[in-house]
């Protein structure tokens, strides 16, 4: 017996990668997606690299295919629309060395903006798709999508969700496939797009859908669990799982692990052999509608019963609990206690986060609007801070202050200015364009570049101004404030954002400007493993700690204002937490009394 | 028959590693193990969940249904509270007697519950552990975790399960010996 190993299905597709003799691996980090790259980079034998954002990196590794590697990239669902794109260019071409795309979807939102069910993508792009359920599938699907890439000439979707990603199950552990580089061979009517050339690939990306749909009616992916039962079960990725604790024996399965095309005739023959088919799935109704197409229309139900009423919910993760509540119609009693003694845990920025000093200066202001973006820095929209307004997708933090500033001034006497507020890997990722935006049609916003040498949120990536690669090898380190200068930005300035007074002067400073500026706020993530770039810029960063003078302190709760875990108020009197606190010195600022050392 | 076990707590507190070893070693008796966490912005001090199924038959499904679980270990004590809808009928609940107040509470808006431990005891048959003291005894507050681990292993009685070895070849060989001591103490009190 080959070796198991526990691993996450993030764990398993990196695994996979590894095996299939890929060469090349690009992504941009994104929840629950991060770890498949981390993991990748791991292995040797792959280059592995962090892009500035998803297209990039969907474009190095189509790029890396051409070439003769097999190439790979991953992203969050909504990084794909970033990358949608090329994704939609390259399945007219297909590569060289087969080409695998991984897009990880959120049912039920647990750390992102939207619960968009990517599915579509590959029925929109015409694209081939697997949906692993479990960590081997995960292993299994990902070396298997290289053949199909190869085989059919096509790029190909695997779709996993969180709970795909982020649990565990065995996996057998193989060698490494050998796969040299294909020889790259000059054919410019496959790959320069111009119009006479995408024509014809288009018209072969049909004759490439006949084929497959063909073979998705055979392939070992999508089997049938015949267990004498006149319910039937059709589902795919982690919810044929869930569906399996519900109905266990007791019905019989369709299920589907290569999802675009789907299998219409063997949906249709399932179909008809059951009087009442559930068809369970998160997110939209994709498999839905083709039991409808296949004949199902009176026994199918999905998101729908035959009625058009509501059956399973629309949104939300479908756990076996959930699945079980609507099929029996009798939820779990809900044990009795007190729910009151229940309070909420919302995330918080971490005790000397170099966030929280700009962001308690900027809840002060009552003359701005401020848009955010994604990242850590989201939670200055939460209370104590209440200081954002809005936010949406990466890098719309700049363009969105730059409309909301021209619409603001098309009102004569307008004094509201406007902030746009974005952390450094940010500002790499889709910033930038934002940013020349400004400059290019004489915008006035303020833009702040939350600068804390990192990518933070996503658990400490890096990226181009750190200095370091994926694979941990030295580069360059790109300057931030070195790329605001050449779009065009004449106003720029570059602080401590622990200092409040200095935060407070500079803000007024770029308010007061009747052209754009650009603050940078640099120091390092509290929680980064400090590079000797860190060690050498900040030798004394928290290596402090703060103290409350019991004596002064009159207990008036102002350094409660900072937001900082570490600091509370008992009997009168705050309190620091010794074992949180690392001295960033805000709330001794904050302090009125000079209570805080 | 599948195991439902749930550990619940606070980004920060070692949940995660607990979980680890715990799979690890269910794997080695040969159970199929499913393992599920949800950990997202768990590291801003959120609250942090590990599911964890295990059967000698197949194991569908990862996450724990409601009502399902067969015990609950919380690392911390509101935790306990707000998972506790997980817990099936007769089964146990076991809570480290320790307060991490959130964001509500620091910031003055809310105060830390009372009386959390007769609420669960309302509902569950409840363990209180005094995981921070043990841990001081044995010589580290941050083995706290461990004897939470124990308390799962002694209650589910896995003890023949040879954690000595999964412990050394998962944690650095000066901190064997001290997990080792916390997961046996564990196992002691939750008998």
């Amino acid at each position: 017996m080959s070796k198991q190993q526990l691993m996450t299905g993030n764990e398993a597709i990196a695994r996979g990668v590894y095996e299939a003799g890929v060469r090349f691996a690009a992504a941009y980090p994104g929840t629950p997606s991060t770890e498949i790259l981390e993991n990748i980079a791991s292995y040797k034998e792959i280059s592995a690299q962090w892009s500035p954002n998803e297209k990039v990196a969907l474009e190095v590794a189509y790029g890396a295919s051409i070439g003769g590697a097999r190439s790979f990239a991953s992203m969050k669902h909504v990084g794909l629309n970033v990358a949608a794109d090329p994704f939609f260019t390259i399945a007219y071409t297909g590569g060289n060395a087969g080409l695998v795309v991984v897009t990880a979807d959120e049912p039920g939102q647990h750390s992102s903006q939207n619960e968009q069910d990517n599915r579509n993508y590959a029925r929109h792009a015409k694209v081939p798709m697997l949906e692993p359920s479990d960590s081997t599938e995960c292993k299994n699907m990902t070396k298997f999508a290289f053949e199909l890439s190869e085989k059919y000439e096509t790029p190909v979707l695997i779709r996993v969700t969180t709970r795909v990603c982020h649990s565990k199950s065995l996996v057998s552990l193989e060698e490494r496939q050998d796969k040299p580089i294909v020889p790259y061979v000059k054919n410019a009517a496959k790959y320069v797009c111009v119009p006479a050339n995408a024509r014809v690939r288009r018209a072969e990306v049909e004759k490439r859908l006949d084929a497959l749909k063909e073979y998705s009616e055979n392939c070992e992916w999508n089997v049938i669990e015949d267990n004498g039962s006149g319910i039937g079960v059709i589902a795919s990725g982690m919810a044929i799982n869930y569906a399996k604790e519900v109905f266990g024996k007791d019905a019989d399965y369709l299920k589907l692990g290569f999802t675009f095309p789907l299998p219409l005739k063997k949906i249709e023959s399932f179909v008809k052999k059951h009087s009442k088919v559930y068809v369970i799935e998160e997110n939209d109704e994709y498999i839905e509608d083709a039991v409808k197409m296949a004949g199902g229309r009176d026994v199918c139900f999905g998101k729908y019963a035959p009625d058009g009423s509501r059956f399973l919910p629309a949104f939300g993760e479908l756990t076996s609990d959930v699945i079980r509540r609507v099929v029996t119609g009798k939820a779990v009693p809900a044990a009795s206690f007190d729910r009151s003694k229940v309070i909420g845990r919302p995330p918080a920025l971490c005790a000397g986060c170099p966030h929280r000093g700009f962001f308690f200066e900027l809840g002060k202001r009552k003359d701005v609007i401020v848009s955010g973006d994604i990242g850590c820095y989201t939670l200055g929209f939460a209370s104590p801070y209440n200081a954002m307004d809005c936010n949406c997708c990466m890098g719309a933090s700049v363009s969105g202050a730059n409309g909301i500033q021209k619409a603001l001034d098309m009102v004569e006497g307008n004094t509201k200015r406007v902030i746009g507020v974005l952390g450094d890997s940010t500002f790499f990722h889709s910033g930038m364009t934002s940013l020349l935006d400004i400059v290019y049609n004489k915008g006035n916003a303020i833009t702040v570049i939350l600068d804390n040498r990192i990518t933070g949120m996503t658990g400490h990536q890096q990226n181009p101004g750190t200095g370091f690669t994926a694979q941990g090898e030295e580069t360059t380190v790109v300057d931030i404030e070195g790329i605001v200068k050449a779009l065009g930005i004449k106003n720029i300035r570059i602080i401590d954002p622990n200092d409040l007074k200095l935060v407070r002067e500079t803000l007024d400073w770029a308010i007061s400007l009747k052209e754009p500026s650009v603050i940078i706020t640099r120091y390092p993530c509290v929680l980064k493993k400090m590079s000797y770039y860190d060690k050498n810029e900040w030798p004394d960063a928290y290596k402090n700690k703060c103290k409350v003078d019991t004596d002064k302190c009159i207990g008036c709760k102002a350094c409660l204002r900072s937001g900082c875990p570490a600091i509370s108020v008992k009997d009168k009197k705050a309190v620091i937490d010794g074992t949180m606190c690392v001295g960033c010195t805000v709330c001794k600022q904050i302090c009125p009394k000079a209570a805080i050392n | 028959m599948t195991k439902n076990i749930l550990l619940v707590g606070v980004g920060g507190q070692g949940t995660i590693l607990a979980s680890k070893i715990l799979t690890l070693g269910l794997q080695k008796a040969n159970y199929d193990v499913k393992m599920s966490e949800i950990h997202g912005m768990s590291q801003r001090g959120g609250s942090v969940t590990s599911h964890i199924r295990y059967s000698e038959d197949k194991v569908y499904s990862p996450v724990i249904e409601l009502g399902q679980a067969d015990v609950i270990v919380a690392f911390e004590k509101m935790e306990a509270l707000r998972y506790l809808d997980y817990l099936k009928k007769g089964g146990k609940v076991f809570v480290n007697n320790f307060e991490i107040p959130g964001m509500p509470i620091t910031s003055g808006q809310a105060e830390y519950p009372k009386g959390i431990i007769e609420e669960l005891r309302k509902v569950a048959d409840t363990t209180v552990i005094e995981a921070d003291l043990e841990a001081e005894k044995i010589g580290n507050p941050k083995v706290m975790n461990m004897i939470l681990l124990g308390t799962i292993i002694g209650s589910m009685k896995l003890d023949h399960i040879d954690w000595d070895t999964i412990l050394s070849e998962n944690v650095k060989p000066q901190f064997v010996e001290l997990n080792k001591a916390a997961i046996r103490r564990g196992i002691e009190l939750s008998k």
